[in-house]
């Protein structure tokens, strides 16, 4: 090397790389964001903006007011801070559970956990309810095995939300801490293992400090979802408690007070932004490099291991199989003898409930076969799964590799998830207005809330596609797409299948979105739920949980196949 | 090339041609619980050469938030769904144009509380408590027959009402002891409360997961629901598995409404709508769609809703002022005493 080169030139060529690089740069960054920016700004900052700037005013900020918003700050707060906790304490050993080990049942266990995400929480209380309620399972059953001692269970409000929060958000910390988990390097905890580290060691020092960035993501989707907490806080609370974003329905819908709902919406907003400022920063400190390769996946062995395993799918068994197998049970059988009559008892098993969902009885305009009804759900989750990994992929590719303009827009991301739904729905209204009738804007309002899912999930793996392997790769010769085949795609696949599976149940679910959107035609699954359950009589009951039902067939059937997707490749290797 | 414009020159005079026939598209908001017949719907779009799109937009106090928002620019040419409680809301707010229907001749005076004829009276029910009969003959035990009744300790634990924060059941329920009691209604309250009222968040949990007699196997044996419910739940053997508790006050009267919103650009089409929502072809397949009682008095009730559904012989009333006056401060009063 000639070291007597003018120094200056040299410091010149390497700034006009460096800017070469950084307009190259920029113009990539500016065109991975083009469409999910556009799409943010589009269906939320601008018509969210529109609505808080019309509704909010100064003379909202009463003391009065204020005391209400600190009161009901601190009990969103703390119930969701709780359950929070508490959904961390059952997902993380589940998600080491479906990573680690193989056993029989594994995928429909893994499906079952995914379920209640996607049921309406009012089909969610009629369940707890069959299970915890006076006259529930529990109850029936210990009355029948200690018939002396007529203790009855009686779970108070704040316990069954924190328990429904628990049973529903529980499959997000499994599909995306086992996720990460599973792409590991065994290598690193093999060269902590030969170096004399024992298990529990090796799990404190190792493993978790690796997992940290999905622990930390998945944490802060469930704090947010429970945070924002709607429909549990409304069905379950008995009343008693509000959170924000019931409160802002209250305001908003009953008290016509939008200034309050305004109010109410900025803080939540706020609150949102900073959780995911405070994430930002923790998470991009380190990220780890996962192997191309997962894990073997093999049966528990030592002792220790085995009352782990054991003891998990007892717990998660019970724990999601007891309330949802309320569901098909009360399709197929009528609980009790219709009363008052003494010939024919009309007890047991009974398939009207599910023939009776063919017929239009009443023939009403709104019926919706359940074919139809399956139909429509499945073709709004497909769109969803493509929109929102469309617009997820070039996000959470600019968002791995963090540049300056990431390090601003990477909490942006999260505030869909952290706005009213109602709110959004007055803007959506007063922006787009007739719009709003077609059907084609359903998968949008569906990938609103599934996009931040979606990145959430992608950005992580994306970020631990490991630099080495790909330059040891490519200087042994393999060509590009070689590289992209051997390494970036078998990461990939994983992240891309668990984030389009939340999209694809997001979608199922419809979070929210009936707030977000009128739409006439094609009604799904959970709206038929809902039709059924605003009448009274046994007939809509059983036909709702026969709509339950199938709803909650079709979630585990597809969840089972997208998962048929990712054993060819567990079998590779 | 010369061929394809000929081809869609000739398609775009087709389809001028049919223009004047197209029909014209009406749409009406409505609540999410609205449910008509498919041949009662078809009849008026043949009858008018029109289509009609129906939007339901959430429950009674969305739909109506949702119309205020958008009064500059409307979704829709009508909309109906407002009932008795809202209806004050919805007159301030100035969203309906006047229409003087023939039809309201024939509908009684107690159901027209607009003397402007922005809103129209098209249907009615009783917000009432409903019992499990059952649950009362096996414990022998005496239906209660009036609001105070409730009170009495046999009694302890058994109803269960909806918060009228949230639910417009609830709210009617409330409304009926506030026109019972008057200012003291709260003190009528506390008594429930420490006789163990159970409170939730809406009609769908109180009847389906906490009443009785429901399918949902609750624990409650007294709900409050509506006077045409036990219609809807009669076994095989043709007898009702609950019925209503018909004494005085303990009903109220719930009214929803029909109006045409301002700036409708169907104004011709919308007021024949409401003549047809008002006519007894209609009236008559409401019942059975939302269980639900006809204004028009021409309207023939279905079998199972003269054989089961009960009318109050009185139900509470409260003028739309009053209520617009107190809702607020009611249900505030109300919430400090039973949720606090």
């Amino acid at each position: 090397m000639n070291y007597t080169i003018n120094h200056e030139d040299r410091k010149n060529t390497e700034n006009q790389k460096i800017l070469r690089v950084s307009v190259s740069q920029w113009l990539a960054r500016s065109l991975l964001w083009l469409l999910p920016l556009t799409f943010l700004i589009v269906a939320f900052f601008f018509p969210l903006s529109k609505i808080l700037l019309l509704t909010f005013n100064t003379s909202t900020l009463t003391p009065e007011n204020l005391q209400i918003t600190t009161y009901v700050l601190r009990f969103t707060f703390y119930q969701a801070a709780l359950s929070t906790l508490l959904t961390l304490l059952l997902g993380l050993p589940s998600a080491v559970l479906f990573a680690r080990y193989d056993f029989r049942g594994k995928s429909l266990l893994r499906a079952l956990t995914a379920v209640p995400f996607m049921l309406p929480t009012v089909v969610v209380a009629a369940s707890f309810n069959a299970l915890l309620g006076q006259r529930g399972l529990i109850n029936t059953i210990s009355s029948f095995l200690f018939p002396l001692s007529p203790s009855t269970i009686h779970p108070s409000p704040f316990t069954l939300i924190l328990l429904a929060h628990v049973f529903y958000n529980t499959t997000i910390i499994i599909r995306i801490v086992s996720t990460a988990l599973s792409s590991l390097d065994p290598k690193m905890e093999q060269t902590a293992r030969s170096l004399g580290a024992d298990s529990l060691r090796v799990w404190w020092n190792v493993t978790l400090p690796l997992l940290r960035p999905s622990i930390l993501a998945a944490t802060l989707l469930v704090f947010l979802f429970d945070f924002t907490s709607f429909g549990v806080i409304l069905l379950l609370g008995g009343s008693q408690f509000s959170t924000l974003e019931v409160e802002i329905y209250f305001q908003a819908v009953r008290q016509f007070n939008l200034p309050l709902a305004a109010l109410l919406s900025i803080i939540q907003l706020v609150c949102t932004l900073i959780f995911s400022i405070l994430y930002s920063y923790l998470v991009t400190r380190n990220s780890p490099q996962l192997a191309p390769r997962p894990t073997l996946l093999r049966k528990p062995k030592t002792l220790r291991e085995k009352i782990f395993v054991t003891t998990f799918i007892f717990l998660l068994s019970s724990f999601f199989l007891l309330p949802l197998s309320s569901l098909p049970i009360r399709s197929l059988f009528r609980l009790e003898a219709d009363r008052g009559q003494r010939a024919e008892v009309q007890y047991g098993f009974t398939t009207d409930y599910y023939e009776e969902l063919f017929i239009n009885r009443r023939g009403s305009v709104f019926y919706v076969p359940p074919f139809q009804a399956i139909l429509n759900s499945i073709t709004y989750a497909s769109a969803t799964v493509v929109l929102s990994l469309l617009l997820g992929f070039p996000a959470a590719f600019a968002l791995a590799k963090p540049t300056s303009l990431e390090k601003i827009l990477d909490p942006i991301i999260m505030l869909p998830l952290g706005s009213s739904a109602v709110m959004l729905g007055l803007g959506f209204i007063i922006t787009y207005g007739k719009w709003l009738t077609s059907p084609l804007l359903v998968p949008f309002a569906h990938t609103l809330i599934a996009l931040p899912f979606v990145i959430r999930t992608l950005q992580p793996a994306i970020a631990s596609i490991p630099e080495r392997l790909r330059q040891a790769a490519s200087s042994l010769g393999a060509s590009p797409f070689e590289v992209w085949k051997n390494i970036d795609f078998p990461i990939l696949r994983r992240a891309t299948l668990a984030a389009g599976t939340f999209a694809f149940t997001i979608s199922l679910g419809e979070f929210g979105a009936t707030l977000l959107i009128s739409r006439p035609e094609y009604p799904t699954i959970p709206v038929a739920i809902e039709r059924f359950l605003s009448q009274p009589g046994g007939l809509n009951y059983g036909q709702a949980m026969a709509m339950a039902t199938i709803l909650m067939a079709l979630t585990v059937a597809s969840i089972l196949l997208i998962e048929k997707f990712r054993l060819p490749n567990s079998r590779e290797f | 090339m010369k061929h394809l414009t000929l081809l869609l020159s000739s398609f775009l005079f087709l389809l001028a041609s049919c223009a004047p026939q197209s029909p014209a598209t009406l749409t009406i908001m409505t609540h999410d619980s609205f449910s008509v017949s498919e041949e009662v719907v078809k009849s008026f779009e043949q009858a008018n050469n029109a289509k009609i799109i129906f939007l339901p937009s959430g429950d009674a106090g969305a739909v109506l938030n949702k119309a205020i928002l958008t009064k500059d620019a409307p979704l829709a040419d009508l909309l109906f769904g407002m009932d008795n409680t809202f209806l004050s809301r919805a007159l301030e707010a100035d969203i309906f144009e006047s229409y003087n229907s023939p039809e309201l001749k024939n509908i009684s005076d107690e159901f027209q509380l607009d003397s402007s004829n922005r809103t129209l009276p098209v249907d009615y029910g009783d917000v009432c408590i409903n019992y499990d009969k059952n649950y009362f003959s096996e414990n022998n035990l005496v239906v209660p027959q009036s609001l105070e009744e409730l009170t009495k300790p046999e009694y302890a634990g058994l109803l269960v009402v909806e918060n009228p924060a949230t639910s417009s059941t609830g709210l009617a329920f409330l409304m009926a002891t506030v026109a019972h009691y008057g200012d003291s209604f709260t003190d009528y309250w506390r008594a429930l409360k420490d006789n163990g009222v159970v409170v939730v968040d809406g009609w769908e949990t109180a009847y389906f997961t906490n009443f009785s007699a429901s399918s949902g196997r609750g624990p409650q044996p007294l709900v409050v629901s509506y006077a045409s419910s036990p219609s809807a739940e009669v076994s095989p053997a043709g007898e009702s598995l609950t019925a209503s508790i018909l004494g005085i006050d303990t009903c109220f009267r719930q009214i929803e409404f029909v109006g045409i919103l301002k700036g409708t650009q169907h104004r011709a089409l919308a007021e024949k709508f409401v003549d047809f929502m008002l006519s007894k072809q209609f009236q008559e397949d409401m019942p059975l769609q939302m269980f639900v009682y006809p204004v028009n008095p021409n309207a023939v009730l279905p079998d199972t809703f003269t054989r089961y559904a009960q009318t109050p012989s009185q139900s509470a009333t409260l003028s739309p002022d009053e209520i617009s006056a107190n809702r607020d401060e009611w249900i505030r009063a109300w919430t400090e005493v039973v949720l606090k």
